[in-house]
């Protein structure tokens, strides 16, 4: 299995020593020739902004929302704005996901917090809570249609959701050496693998 | 910083912990990080692409230029920084000016740069940044004061280089010194440690920390002197994490296309066909100042202790 990471901006580093500690094959996508031969595609944690500036710049848009219709992809913070429709902003979005997200819905950076999170959808959902570090976090406002919130916070606010092959999580699994989402995103990662 | 021992379930968040002020330089690698004296030129830089300005009164070439005591900006003007862009808003406190950054944390500014680049404000002792919420980011010339930094609460290091002058001769100087004394840690046996620790006045335990990493335990961007897409290049290759522009963009000809062309030879900083690309028809650069002409006194990176 090979897994592209988006690597314009932000951490990407972080998400590629998870999979290589897996036991999974990581590659750098800055170019849009870099996705052809991969299985799924992760958009790391960054400026949103910067991002999607460099994704337009780069020819990566359609390219990208290509790569979408027919793999597993995973966006983190900067990610999950990114994949979404709508951010109520004027920013260059792939708008894959059935999403309405608001950036920086937390606060601050002085409002940057960790917490562990209750995940049902892991295969044990009983186990140990998941450690979530939430740096000026975006906000899932709605998820219409498919897409399904997966994880709250404990007042309610949804931050991780699911539309099929896609998923977002408005925090950053590849912080805290808890393999366990990478592992669910790899599980959504086979199954459009052995559907093929 | 692996440690997640004390999570509990859905329920208690924690704030101002050193994972979570690390995380966010974490998010800024890779990126190009803009200084901008007002709002005008904030807008300018998150349209370029960069992913967090430093809200500061002067750029260091002005600050060498008019002399005189160089302080934290005014609050006003950051306020109106901060409420202008969707990115993190950073900016510096004089060293050793607590008080500066209890102001700036008040403020809601996402970084403070603890900085040389303003008059020190103590000339023996840094900010204690452990007793704040919000991140520091500090200077260094050298992995002993990297780690005394991040000893005091420091959550992101850059190498210092020359604020101000456009050449990048002492930003190399500087990245190639920190990043080549952790490659001859790497290759120190356990017992020479605590020698070494007290030779270059680090703590013993970052200095384990960093040999078993190979790399500094926080993000490491590059600063002074950068004033091109190339230089900018030469950083990242060098093996920074992200670079700071200072004058370099908004004292050149053409700021916005230069601030963009400095965006894209940041993320693309392994491919030279880019990079000639983005280096075309940039007007301008900065005047610069050579360093090897500057006198002894004028040098900003030895401000720190």
């Amino acid at each position: 299995m090979k897994i592209g990471v988006l690597a314009l901006q932000g951490a990407f580093i972080e998400h590629i020593k998870m999979l290589e500690g897996m036991g999974v094959e990581a590659i750098e996508v800055r170019l849009p020739e870099q996705l052809a031969g991969l299985d799924g595609l992760i958009i790391p944690g960054g400026e949103s902004t910067t991002i999607g500036k460099l994704a337009v710049m780069y020819d990566l848009m359609e390219p990208l929302r290509r790569f979408a219709a027919e793999k597993a992809v995973w966006g983190t913070c900067a990610g999950m704005i990114f994949m979404a429709q709508d951010v109520g902003a004027n920013q260059p979005l792939l708008g894959i996901m059935d999403i309405v997200v608001a950036r920086n819905a937390f606060g601050r950076q002085v409002e940057s917090f960790e917490t562990g999170l209750d995940v049902a959808v892991f295969e044990n959902g009983q186990s140990a809570p998941f450690p979530a570090v939430f740096i000026r976090a975006p906000k899932l406002v709605e998820a219409k249609g498919d897409a399904e919130v997966i994880v709250r916070l404990a007042d309610g606010t949804a931050v991780a959701a699911q539309q099929g092959k896609w998923l977002v999580t408005s925090f950053h699994p590849e912080l805290t050496g808890d393999d366990r989402f990478h592992r669910y995103f790899l599980s959504l990662v086979r199954e459009v693998k052995i559907d093929d | 910083m692996s440690d997640n021992g004390n999570i509990q379930g859905n329920g208690r968040a924690q704030t101002g912990s050193f994972r979570v002020k690390v995380g966010l330089a974490q998010m800024l690698k890779g990126g190009v990080i803009m200084d901008v004296v007002n709002a005008e030129q904030a807008v300018i830089a998150e349209e370029a692409g960069a992913v967090a300005v430093m809200a500061l009164e002067r750029v260091p070439a002005d600050i060498r230029a008019d002399g005189g005591v160089a302080r934290m900006s005014d609050p006003g003007m950051i306020k109106e920084i901060i409420a202008s862009v969707s990115i993190p808003v950073m900016a510096k406190a004089r060293i050793g000016h607590f008080v500066e950054a209890q102001i700036l944390e008040a403020l809601g500014v996402d970084y403070v740069d603890e900085s040389e680049v303003l008059t020190p404000a103590d000339e023996e002792h840094h900010i204690h940044k452990h007793d704040f919420k919000i991140p520091f980011v500090c200077g260094c010339r050298n992995l002993g004061e990297a780690l005394r930094r991040i000893g005091e609460g420091a959550a992101m290091i850059r190498t210092k280089g020359e604020a101000g002058t456009g050449d990048v001769v002492e930003a190399v100087r500087h990245a190639r010194t920190v990043l080549g004394e952790i490659r001859r840690l790497q290759l120190m046996p356990n017992e020479e440690l605590m020698a070494y620790a007290k030779n270059i006045g680090a703590p013993y335990a970052l200095v384990k920390e960093t040999k078993d990493l190979g790399r500094l335990p926080v993000v490491n961007f590059a600063a002074g002197g950068i004033a091109t897409p190339a230089d900018a290049a030469l950083m990242m290759q060098i093996g920074v994490d992200g670079v700071f522009v200072g004058s370099g963009i908004f004292k050149s000809g053409n700021p916005t296309e230069r601030a963009l062309a400095i965006v894209k030879a940041t993320t693309h900083y392994n491919n030279p066909k880019i990079l000639a690309e983005v280096s075309e028809n940039l007007g301008e650069p900065m005047v610069g100042i050579n360093v090897s002409s500057l006198p002894e006194s004028e040098h900003l990176a030895t401000r720190g202790w």
